[in-house]
């Protein structure tokens, strides 16, 4: 309950501007130089609760001009290249989920001029679709690809 | 040295950047295998990239993101533009790094 609360707590101070700048001025003693780094959202369990921490809502529609890159099968799941790219018009987000990890949102980028364009390298729990989710005119749209999981990268 | 590699290929009128930077990304779930305690989490949650001063890519980052974190990306920019990318760690440290396409 009580952690419950917290992320309830966190998610209603960002919810306002005025609230975020407080915000940033109580919980980050140094000099805040960017947006502040979503909590609720990356502190979130399930898929739906973390886009609607980072988003605003959980309505995601599956869409072809989404592409993710992803290994069919990823040995180590400790280092599992992705690339993910919109042809959305107007992405101004785009983020990589993968919904059975411990916190299912892995990085979002918020983009000022930079192509809709990430490729990196993550950490799966366990086999699983790796999300693509692309934020364009205020709707969500998302691809994912399977991953198969030999040795789990989030433990040990 | 820093702990952010580069290597800028310009493409017209898109840099395309390539980027390696050095960290343990700890997500606070290992155990130190000799003294059986948690192994505190340490881990880049901003990463910030500006061309010419001007921010185009505003990144968060998660302990889901692979050791030694790696990051291909596109910007806008041409040959000579100046491309800075910086980090901050849920530690609070940081590091930044400049170059020129």
């Amino acid at each position: 309950m009580q952690s419950n609360r917290r992320v309830f707590l966190k998610g209603s101070l960002a919810a306002s501007a005025a609230g975020l700048a407080v915000g940033a001025g109580l919980l980050s003693p140094r000099a805040v130089l960017a947006a502040e780094w979503p909590e609720s959202a990356f502190k979130a369990t399930s898929m739906d609760d973390a886009l609607n921490g980072y988003f605003g809502t959980a309505d995601v529609s599956d869409s072809g001009d989404i592409s993710v890159k992803a290994p069919d099968i990823a040995e180590n799941g400790a280092v599992v290249p992705v690339t993910v790219e919109s042809a959305v018009a107007d992405t101004d987000k785009v983020a990589i989920f993968v919904s059975k990890n411990p916190t299912p949102m892995v990085a979002a980028f918020d983009l000022a001029g930079a192509n809709p364009f990430v490729s990196t390298r993550i950490r799966m729990g366990e086999t699983d679709d790796v999300t693509g989710v692309a934020h364009a005119g205020g709707k969500l749209y998302k691809a994912g690809k399977e991953v198969k999981v030999t040795i789990g990268g989030c433990g040990g | 040295m820093s702990t952010i590699r580069m290597r800028i290929s310009p493409a017209g009128d898109v840099l395309d950047v390539k980027a390696l930077i050095r960290h343990p990304m700890e997500s606070g779930n290992r155990e130190d295998k000799a003294t059986g305690e948690k192994i505190p989490a340490n881990y880049i949650q901003k990463l910030m990239v500006e061309v010419n001063g001007e921010t185009v890519m505003d990144g968060n980052l998660s302990e889901a993101v692979s050791k030694n974190p790696y990051l291909n990306i596109k910007v806008p920019g041409a040959k000579g533009d100046e491309v800075k990318i910086s980090w901050t760690s849920n530690t609070g440290e940081s590091d930044e790094a400049t170059k020129a396409a």
